[in-house]
């Protein structure tokens, strides 16, 4: 079998195993299968309303993909990209409300606080790697609450005690009328066209730029990079910092796009934990995690339809789900799979 | 003569490539049987086909006269064939009887039996002579007692065929003459043992017989007794080796480095390198003989940056280069060939190609404000990879890890001596390459001394230092004790200076010139 049928086959069969073991799930818990598929794929292509939310809802997922990506082929576990992305939303959010501009000067600004926000979120725990070796793992981890924790306090400060802050002007909206128009009404906004932006920025910084170089070099092998007059140090933190910028502009999308306020949060919004997820199934390649995204973005939008149109609980969707990234996270066993088999029809021949 | 063990045309064959094309070898009881090949000549193909890794597609194997299928390592234990692998397969924060019966765990109801093991152990250690703590912990003991454990790991199992694969590669000259008094403790306890090796004097003092293979083709068998290492090298390489590389009178020059009372400490905070001076000229070679662990690793990380100096100076080209950045130094024209070339000479998960452009990769014309030309970068690499016959399956993007040790040296050196540097630092450039490979890197170092380049040469080989230097300086306990004039000493004296007993015999203490 060519390389490049392995390629195609693998996460083709990949996808239909999972919505096979998804259907015995649904099946003998005594939902119609055929029935719940169908509301998933209503819930992602129905119409032009659906399709425009399903893209609305990969956009966050794509910052969050490419921040935990782009740390993990330097060698970092960004496990902070959920800390990152709040402090980003609430930053955005209070640019967006709290100045008149006019919109060329105030989304950009508002997206620069997003990411600065998320930037230095992340900043922390990498200076603490470089100069302390305090495990990024664990300080990424903890700032996740206090990320949680400062964001709702800080709601409460701008608002004036309210549980949420005032909606953005409009000036820093990235909603538009024509993409409304075109969606019936939904809330898709103008962020996708910044996703697919970023995914070039990664590329280009991790496969042209001398800093790229650097970057992976030191996330290979830390000795050899010293050796060749590279600065560890340096490179570590920059790596945590514009992982965090990713991871900030992915909240907001949030700010800008899809709510325009930030309400208190009573958990983790589960967007920069999913990175993880996204990152892994795109092989931390920027453009395997817009795939990534896709998967899961519209997965998760079209889950929504699930119980309204099927009856099939949320708790049995968020199963499927999971099945279906599952068996594409583990596309390595149907790869080893369709070798052997290839290999064994060789032999016969 | 019986023979244990007999492969006899055998013929493994990976798609056009054929990895070993009738082989044959045959190994009596009782004997130590040299493997002997370049790097990539097909020696470990073989093993893993007796070892049941590969299926031969011709020839057959005896395991004592009889016909057997190894179609798995299982059966290849079962037939009492055990290996010593070149790395280890050792957890490192289990016991040493933790190591030697995982897998294979005696348990008594339930929970494993350790303290029988323990005992087992160290009995076999004692008979053996091998001298190996069971209890202790594998991260706590030296490279050399590991390999012990490796070796208890095969005789705890049974095995009375033992495979040693390239054993002495990362061991010290003492661990070396340990080893080779092991081996024989194994033979005359009626052991046989197979010794894969491209390293012609331990096969001359150790073995019996020594089959060759070239290129994947058996060239045959010889009695060690019958021949020489002049005759041996010229079998696995097929043709005349040189093992004393040509060169012309050295005609020392200016100055290029120059250091003063240097002191430098290790990561514990203890003085390795002491009070220590030394010179070396344009247009020749000074080699730093020495027994490891005597300073050198810190006095070349001194001298690269890459370790701060407590004390004293280094001057390069009469500027002052001590406490500057590794980035600063390199560009004020010092090469270096890393000790370690899979730590910190190469990025093995790189291609080979970026690896080459390691030190350039942010100037031009490689780079412009930033972004990288990769079209140059390959370009530069494939010059490199011609002109130092640097040898990989898909050139310049082939991954540094894919490649032999030689091709990566090789590589390595093409990219520090093509920067042009005034001062080469090459720290152990030859270690675990064949004759081969060692012959094209001593020449290369040579070239550099005769285009008027001072070269610094660090190395644990006499051989090496003798035959390639143009001054010896002889490091112990981290000061120079003594220099001498290559063709004015001889091994012993060397040897003597090596482990600090000049002493006595001459004042000149620290000074060189």
């Amino acid at each position: 079998m060519s390389k490049r049928m392995v390629n195609i086959l693998v996460p083709l069969i990949s996808i239909l195993l999972g919505l096979i073991i998804g259907a015995i799930v649904m099946a003998i818990s005594g939902f119609n299968p055929i029935d719940g598929y169908m509301a998933l794929w209503n819930g992602i292509f129905m119409d032009t309303y659906t399709m425009g939310e399903t893209v609305r809802q990969i956009t966050p997922y794509i910052f969050s993909g490419l921040a935990v990506a782009f740390a993990f082929r330097t060698g970092l576990f960004n496990i902070g990209v959920e800390g990152q992305l709040i402090m980003g939303w609430l930053a955005a959010a209070w640019v967006g409300q709290a100045f008149e501009l006019p919109a060329v000067v105030h989304v950009p600004l508002a997206l620069i606080a997003a990411a600065s926000a998320g930037a230095l979120w992340a900043f922390i725990p990498g200076l603490l790697k470089a100069k302390l070796q305090v495990h990024e793992v664990i300080v990424t981890i903890m700032m996740n609450y206090t990320a949680l924790h400062v964001a709702n306090a800080l709601i409460g400060v701008i608002s004036g005690g309210e549980e949420r802050t005032e909606k953005i002007h409009e000036s820093a909206s990235l909603r538009s009328d024509l993409l409304e128009s075109m969606t019936d009404y939904s809330r898709l906004h103008w962020g996708f066209i910044v996703a697919l932006l970023a995914v070039i920025v990664m590329w280009f910084i991790l496969q042209r730029t001398t800093l790229g170089y650097e970057l992976k070099a030191v996330g290979f092998n830390k000795n050899a990079s010293e050796y060749a007059g590279m600065n560890v140090n340096k490179n570590i933190i920059l790596a945590m910092v514009i992982s965090g910028s990713f991871a900030g502009l992915g909240g907001a999308m949030e700010a800008l796009g899809t709510f325009e306020n930030m309400s208190k949060l009573h958990a983790a919004t589960g967007i920069g934990f999913d990175g993880i997820a996204v990152a892994l199934l795109g092989a931390n390649q920027p453009f395997g995690v817009l795939l990534g995204a896709i998967l899961f973005g519209a997965l998760k939008n079209g889950g929504l339809n699930m119980p309204s149109e099927a009856g099939v609980p949320t708790e049995i969707v968020s199963i499927v789900i999971a099945l279906i990234i599952f068996f594409v996270a583990s596309g390595y066993i149907i790869r080893v799979a369709l070798e052997r088999f290839g290999k064994k029809r060789k032999e016969e021949k | 003569m019986e023979y244990v063990i007999e492969m006899l045309g055998i013929r493994k064959q990976f798609g056009d490539f054929v990895a070993n094309d009738n082989i044959t070898l045959q190994l009596k009881k009782g004997e130590i049987h040299a493997l002997l090949g370049e790097n990539g000549a097909g020696k470990s193909t073989l093993m893993n086909v007796l070892f049941g890794l590969y299926q031969p597609e011709a020839g057959k194997i005896r395991v004592r006269g009889k016909d057997v299928k190894i179609t798995d390592p299982n059966v290849a234990n079962k037939l009492g064939i055990g290996m010593v692998h070149q790395h280890f397969m050792l957890v490192e924060n289990f016991t040493v009887t933790e190591n030697i019966i995982l897998g294979n765990e005696p348990t008594k109801m339930g929970t494993i039996n350790i303290k029988d093991a323990s005992k087992k152990v160290q009995a076999l250690s004692e008979q053996y002579g091998l001298n190996v703590d069971p209890y202790a912990k594998i991260e706590d003991i030296s490279v050399g007692m590991q390999q012990r454990v490796e070796i208890l790991k095969t005789l705890y199992r049974g095995a009375d065929i033992i495979i040693f694969d390239e054993p002495t590669a990362s061991l010290t000259p003492q661990e070396i003459t340990e080893l080779m008094q092991i081996m024989k403790r194994l033979i005359a306890e009626g052991k046989s043992i197979i010794l894969i090796t491209h390293k012609l004097n331990e096969i001359m003092e150790v073995s019996d017989q020594v089959t060759v293979i070239r290129k994947g083709k058996g060239i045959g068998t010889v009695t060690t007794a019958e021949t020489n290492p002049t005759e041996l090298a010229e079998l696995m390489v097929g043709r005349q080796v040189v093992f004393k590389t040509e060169k012309i009178a050295a005609n020392p020059k200016e100055v290029v480095l120059q250091i003063d009372s240097l002191t430098v400490a290790d990561n514990r905070g203890i003085d390795k390198v002491k009070n220590l001076n030394l010179t070396v000229r344009a247009g020749e070679i000074v080699g730093i003989a020495g027994i490891d662990g005597n300073g050198q690793s810190e006095l070349i990380e001194a001298i690269t940056g890459l370790r701060k100096a407590k004390n004293g100076h280094i001057k390069l080209n009469g500027k002052e280069i001590t406490g500057l950045k590794p980035r600063k130094i390199t560009e004020s024209g010092v090469g270096h060939i890393p000790q370690d070339r899979h730590k910190h000479g190469l990025v093995l998960d790189f291609p080979i190609g970026h690896n080459i452009a390691l030190q350039t990769y942010y100037n031009k014309p490689i780079s412009k404000n930033g972004v990288i030309d990769y079209k140059k970068v390959n370009e530069f690499a494939r010059q490199i990879i011609e002109q130092y016959d640097v040898r990989s399956g898909e050139g310049e993007m082939s991954l540094a890890r894919s490649l032999s040790g030689g091709n990566q040296q090789k590589a390595i050196i093409g990219r520090e001596v093509e920067r042009n540097p005034d001062l080469l630092i090459a720290a152990l450039p030859t270690r675990g390459l064949d004759v081969g490979a060692i012959e094209f890197i001593h020449k290369r170092l040579i070239e550099q001394r005769d285009k008027g380049k001072a070269v610094l040469l660090i190395s644990f080989e006499l051989d090496e230092v003798m035959n390639v230097s143009d001054q010896i300086a002889v490091i112990y306990d981290g000061y120079i004790i003594d220099t001498v004039n290559p063709h004015e000493t001889n091994e012993q004296e060397l040897g003597l200076l090596m482990a600090g007993q000049s002493l006595q015999d001459n004042k000149k203490v620290g000074g060189t010139q």
